[in-house]
């Protein structure tokens, strides 16, 4: 039962004053700008981006800068920002197969029509911190050159997934095809047994930390799928939508997306034949952990319409991962509990006093017995 | 007043929408008097992918966007949809697109939409040319079952 | 899409859309109750607070059926640019529009389920003589009594007695408006 409390309201006050004070660190260090967060931080703004479920980089480095560096009370800060919004359209699915590539790399095709690009990864960088970025007063220091340049550097503009190819043999499953509406999260509560639409929308928003813990536990054989990385790509897409003043669909901007699917190999149940299985994830920006972890937990999540063994593991429990997932509900639910409680626990000290009374009088009563039982 | 093809409107829409606020104030600083049909409003638009790249729709999470409908003088309609929260850019753009529908059409096309043209096609070789010097080929040292 | 069809909605949608929420919340909070709206000039045949209601509740979330005399190309094109609602047969209405013959049988309506009661439609009926006086309303929002204009008073007992399913009806005409909940009990006059 919760119980409302008033007062405390000049001490709030002052808790937030200080606060914004605390943000804002010792004037003589100059004040983060928004640009700087975004271009700087992109990989945080993104992340806010995805888990906020919210595209905006500027909205995203503003929550970061007031969340103090806190990407969850960032996120929560987009998410309920999102709320204020009108909803005009939903767009035309994204073209992948269209995106203006900055990355792509298989796992499993060396050779793959279009090469493999590595783009601005951390890959094979060797982490060892760089003390050079700490040179604070010097001149910045200069960049190891210009980024080099292809001479006749140019990606084509269409680059088809490598799952194509297999799919050309026969070798794949089919992706799942339909064109009925896709359920919205974010307009109606979660419903089990969810489909995979739904599925997919709960883990792009879900929590980076908690699905890469998921797909982690299923290479680890918690429900294991034997995944390769089929493709991953990361470039920016076009975003159509139809504009019903217009009666045709316009492009209204670009997006950047981080793009999974795995590879799964499969011997096979008893309602599919023996073949390369999928998984697939697709987040908002730069977020390349997070688009392979979510494949990996997409296609733990599938064993159903395989017709595989559910062997109880995590993974496999789409109530778990779905009702788990999401870290604003969570911190929300967690971080509930240092609210005030007093009339609560008031309660419950007068029931452990209780117990306690009752249980030292019935250690009295049993010591009041045992000597008389010793004397007869 | 001429009717366009969509084809083409639909370029110059999305040229409008896809180029920065800043770009198009600088490009075309003074509007002429228009009547707002819709004063710019900013909301979401649901952002849609495919499960497995190809296959069915799912919700992948929304965008911002800013959309504005604008009468000239002359009755001439132009409609924006932009992405992200700027007024002022989805302003200038539904102007704009008004104007690309009147006899100021091949003035504005110099002057704006090919500038903005050569800036993005400029911004895109740039990054796919850093993202080809990054292509590798991989050279199988030696296979396993050679051993 | 004409131009007429471009013009009528909010000058300034966060202020008159805030106004007119707190009318139409009032007036389901205290059934019977007249509330003056403005600032929408939508179409014909379609009055100034049907208008308003529909830009203040309505968007591409929320599937509109246009019933009968409301079911214009106009109101379409209208109904598109400034709301972007999904037109719909009536049994998939979130909300429905027209006058009360039209909306007839009332039954096609979503009425909720039990576990989820307002997965349910809203009915906005065009009552151009719309007032305080006839059908005898009380219930929850009520003091004592209060009077309608309602048609069809047995269709909202039957309703009533459905509670907490049900439809709700927003009652429109010129620029007055006033709501009938479920929850509301009627009885003729």
């Amino acid at each position: 039962m919760y119980v409302a409390v008033k007062g405390g309201e000049r001490a709030i006050d002052n808790a937030h004053a200080w606060l914004a004070e605390e943000r804002r660190g010792a004037r003589d260090v100059p004040e983060l700008t928004i640009p700087q967060i975004r271009q700087q931080m992109a990989l945080a703004v993104n992340r806010v981006m995805a888990e906020g479920s919210l595209y905006d980089p500027d909205l995203a480095a503003l929550a970061i800068k007031q969340a103090r560096g806190d990407l969850i009370e960032a996120v929560f800060l987009i998410r309920a920002y999102r709320t204020t919004l009108p909803r005009f359209a939903a767009s035309n699915p994204v073209d992948t197969a269209q995106m203006a590539l900055d990355r792509r790399i298989s796992a499993t095709f060396k050779d793959l029509p279009g090469g493999q690009i590595l783009g601005p990864t951390f890959d094979y960088t060797h982490r060892l911190l760089d003390f050079t970025l700490m040179a604070e007063g010097a001149p910045e220091a200069p960049l190891p050159g210009q980024p080099p340049v292809a001479a006749d550097g140019d990606t084509p503009p269409h680059l088809p997934h490598v799952s194509e190819h297999l799919n050309h043999d026969g070798l794949i499953e089919p992706a799942p095809q339909g064109e009925t509406l896709p359920p919205d999260l974010t307009r109606s509560p979660m419903e089990l047994p969810a489909d995979r639409a739904l599925r997919l929308q709960a883990i792009t928003r879900g929590d980076e930390g908690f699905i890469l813990s998921m797909a982690y536990s299923t290479q680890r054989g918690y429900g294991r799928t034997h995944a390769f990385v089929g493709e991953l790509r990361l470039g920016r897409v076009a975003v159509e939508v139809d504009i019903p003043e217009l009666g045709f669909a316009v492009e209204i901007g670009e997006i950047e997306l981080t793009e999974c699917e795995t590879v799964n190999q499969f011997k096979g149940s008893r309602s599919e034949a023996p073949q390369f299985t999928r998984g697939y994830g697709l987040v908002f920006g730069q977020s390349e952990r997070k688009a392979i972890a979510m494949s990996l937990v997409d296609r733990a999540l599938r064993w159903k319409e395989l017709g595989e063994d559910n062997i109880g593991a995590p993974a496999q429990d789409e109530e778990f991962v779905l009702m788990h997932a999401d870290n604003v509900q969570a911190t929300g639910f967690l971080e509930h509990i240092k609210l005030p409680h007093y009339v609560d626990f008031q309660a419950e000290m007068e029931l452990v006093r209780r117990l306690r009374a009752e249980a030292a009088a019935a250690e009295a009563q049993q010591h009041q017995q045992q000597p008389q039982e010793a004397a007869e | 007043m001429t009717q366009a093809p969509p084809a083409e409107r639909q370029a110059w829409m999305a040229r409008l929408a896809k180029a920065s606020g800043a770009a198009l104030a600088r490009l075309m600083p003074d509007l002429p008097p228009h009547d707002l049909l819709r004063a710019p409003e900013t909301g979401t638009v649901m952002v849609r992918g495919r499960i497995g790249a190809v296959g069915a729709a799912f919700n992948l999470g929304e965008m911002t966007v800013t959309r504005c409908a604008v009468r000239l003088d002359d009755g001439a309609i132009g409609h924006a949809w932009v992405q992200g929260r700027d007024k002022a850019h989805a302003r200038r753009a539904a102007v704009i697109d008004a104007l690309m529908q009147t006899g100021a059409a091949p003035r504005i096309r110099a002057e704006v939409l090919s500038v903005l043209e050569a800036e993005a096609e400029a911004r895109r070789a740039s990054r796919a040319a850093k993202a080809a010097a990054t292509k590798v080929e991989f050279f199988t040292m030696m296979r396993g079952e050679d051993a | 899409m004409n131009a007429q069809a471009l013009s009528g909605g909010f000058a300034e949608a966060p202020l008159q859309s805030a106004r007119a929420f707190r009318a139409v919340m009032e007036a389901m909070a205290r059934p019977g109750t007249l509330h003056e709206v403005t600032g929408a000039a939508p179409p014909a045949p379609l009055s100034v607070a049907a208008g308003v209601v529909l830009l203040t509740l309505c968007d591409d979330t929320t599937p509109l059926h246009l019933a009968g005399a409301c079911d214009t190309p106009a109101l379409r094109d209208w109904v598109a640019f400034h709301i972007g609602a999904p037109l719909v047969p009536a049994p998939e209405a979130q909300f429905a529009l027209g006058r009360w013959a039209d909306l007839m049988p009332v039954n096609r309506f979503a009425i909720g389920q039990p576990d989820y009661p307002d997965r349910s439609a809203t009915l906005i009926v065009e009552m151009p003589d719309l007032r305080a006086g006839g059908a005898r309303l009380t219930g929850p929002g009520i003091r004592t009594e209060a009077r309608l204009t309602l048609p069809g008073v047995a269709a909202h007992q039957a309703n009533h007695a459905r509670f907490p399913l049900g439809f709700d009806l927003i009652l429109t005409g010129d620029s007055r408006l006033a709501a009938l909940p479920r929850s509301t009990r009627v009885e003729a006059e």
